[in-house]
């Protein structure tokens, strides 16, 4: 008995060249697309968890092209016509594909062809021709066109996920209509490398998108960041039509001054800035505005604001953590600008501080369902999911992880206001310690440089402003 | 600073109580044509201070005879969207100060851009 009939399959990027399988294997990005057009995510049980691939049942093709036109971690998405381990198994299995369905797209006078894919494993053209061959089976009428291909069909063979031990025979196969591509033009499109303004820590374009997915960011849309920097997750959202906003401490920054992040550049030029960012993307009219502001002293009236907030806190590794008040440790303001850019004297800001402020401050200007979406650096050897902090008002959605070395990594914090705060809220910490600021938080920047060589954290520098 | 930003602020200064709405002193205002999105006017409405929001526009002189109450189907009245989606997107003060109503405490604006930060005696 074949039960599929109206399954659709996203094949997945193999994203892990960056990201951790984390990434794929709970498909946050794909269930958060779904949820923000009120889908269910109803994936096959029958898929091996650790597959690249997932089977998505209860969906119309047009909520598939919609889902595509928004993810950055979906390569493509077929419409499953057949399945099985062995090729006698996926003839069986297309065999019984209903032909009402196929007929649309196989019938005389049409044109189409088939590619063939494999996940990891290379094969030689000729291989790959009798792969195509042995599909002669399929009652295709129509004509085979490589160049303007009116409906394409591919083969997809899953050969694991281990490089070191690659099957001869695939472990599955599918067949299907090819229905659309994914995003990852956009990777490309807006590599930090082409943008006009950017900064030691400009988020990569690809987890940009990401963060934006996770964040359910919609058109029209307010959407705020409290450590904008410069800017590069303002640039993500409002690509996806929401309006956005941002705040930093580092005047500079804000203004576009100072010394530039480029190799062979010395000073940033005159229209340096995040609207110019936002300008270079076609998107200058979503920018509402961005403040010179202390993320630990909120300047927001009390009310639910925001849609999103959507943020990568500084874990002092490449920017400090500072917040104002007194320290005898001084930051002289520049000359040139004395009154409008006056430094205040910084002090230095715990980063167990930094999440459960940003918590407080989500659960209070968050929207009910609206989404807080941040980076939380942790230190390996000691890292459990009870170390990621919890609000009452917060929901955790999902939580995957980044590696930067071998005993770092951050993690992508996705949550969902649930309800607003009550008086009752801040004794939630007496009940669960979750609730109260984790502490080991705090020696991140010292355990991230114990073993970690001046070299390689330049490496990594380097790395985050190419985006690659 | 847009004016949409600025309904949304509020004075952080140490022990203020009315801190709200900022009192805008400008010295350079500029109107910069945004892409006009009725959908989004229409959002944003119910979050905002009408109130503030119709003093702000004229104080900088850009009321346009926005009404001091708010009708109830503005959803439906476009003129009064479009004067709405001016005041809130297209009216920039470029240079100037927000003032703190209470303590009388002014965060510059330079450049179109707020200083918001206080000094470490305030905090």
């Amino acid at each position: 008995p074949n039960k599929i009939s109206n399954l659709t399959c996203l094949e997945w990027i193999q994203f892990y060249i960056i990201l951790q399988d984390k990434f794929s294997r709970d498909k946050p990005e794909i269930k958060a697309l779904l949820a923000l057009r009120a889908k269910p995510f109803n994936a096959c049980e029958n898929f091996k968890e650790k597959s690249p691939f997932v089977c998505l049942d209860g969906l119309s093709e047009e909520d598939v092209r919609w889902v595509m036109a928004r993810s950055v971690c979906a390569k493509s998405a077929f419409e499953l016509w057949g399945h099985g381990r062995t090729c006698a198994e996926l003839q069986t299995s297309l065999s019984s594909y209903p032909s009402e369905n196929m007929g649309p797209f196989m019938h005389k006078g049409s044109t189409y062809k088939i590619n063939v894919y494999t996940f990891n494993k290379t094969l030689l053209f000729a291989d790959r021709i009798k792969k195509i061959d042995a599909l002669e089976f399929l009652p295709f009428e129509g004509s085979v066109s490589l160049k303007s291909p009116e409906h394409i069909f591919c083969l997809l063979e899953d050969y694991g996920t281990d490089p070191n031990n690659i099957p001869e025979h695939p472990d599955y196969m599918y067949f299907g209509r090819w229905i659309a591509d994914g995003q990852r033009e956009l990777i490309r499109s807006h590599s930090v490398k082409n943008r006009h303004f950017i900064g030691n820590t400009s988020m990569d374009a690809g987890l940009s998108f990401i963060m934006a997915n996770h964040a359910k960011v919609h058109e029209n849309h307010l959407v705020f960041d409290p450590f904008v920097g410069t800017g590069s997750l303002l640039v993500a959202c409002s690509h996806f039509g929401a309006y956005v906003c941002g705040t930093d401490i580092d005047y500079n920054t804000i203004h576009g001054k100072g010394r530039s992040s480029r190799k062979n550049h010395m000073w940033r030029g005159p229209d340096e800035n995040i609207r110019a960012n936002l300008r270079q993307y076609g998107t200058e009219r979503m920018y509402v505005d961005v403040m010179v502001s202390d993320a630990s002293k909120s300047v927001w009236r009390k009310a639910a604001l925001f849609d999103a907030i959507i943020t990568d806190p500084p874990y002092g590794i490449r920017e400090s953590t500072r917040r104002t008040g007194s320290h005898k440790d001084i930051t002289k303001p520049l000359d040139d600008f004395p009154l409008a850019s006056h430094v205040p004297v910084s002090q230095a800001y715990h980063l167990s501080d930094i999440f459960t402020d940003l918590l407080n401050f989500s659960a209070e200007h968050l929207v009910i369902g609206g989404r807080l979406v941040y980076w939380l650096p942790v230190y390996r050897p000691e890292y459990c999911d009870e170390v990621v902090p919890l609000h009452p008002c917060l929901r955790l959605i999902s939580n995957c992880e980044q590696t930067l070395s071998s005993h770092t990594s951050r993690r992508l914090i996705t949550m969902e206001k649930i309800k607003d705060p009550e008086e009752l809220d801040s004794l939630a910490h007496l009940s669960d310690p979750r609730f109260s600021p984790y502490q080991g938080h705090n020696a991140f920047r010292q355990k991230y440089f114990s073993g970690l060589n001046k070299k390689s954290s330049k490496e990594d520098i380097k790395v985050d402003i190419n985006g690659e | 600073m847009k004016l949409l930003t600025h309904n949304m602020l509020t004075s952080h200064v140490k022990g203020v109580t009315k801190g709200y709405p900022l009192l805008i002193k400008a010295t350079e205002v500029k109107v910069n044509e945004v892409e006009f999105n009725p959908q989004f006017v229409c959002r944003m409405i119910p979050k905002l201070e009408w109130s503030a929001l119709v003093k702000a526009a004229d104080d900088l002189g850009h009321r346009q005879d926005l009404p001091a109450e708010l009708e109830p189907d503005y959803e439906k009245n476009e003129d009064l969207l479009k004067k709405v989606h001016r005041a809130l997107l297209e009216v920039e003060v470029v240079e100037g100060s927000l003032q703190c109503p209470e303590s009388g405490r002014e965060f510059p604006i330079s450049k179109g851009i707020p200083n918001m930060l206080l000094n470490e005696d305030e905090v």
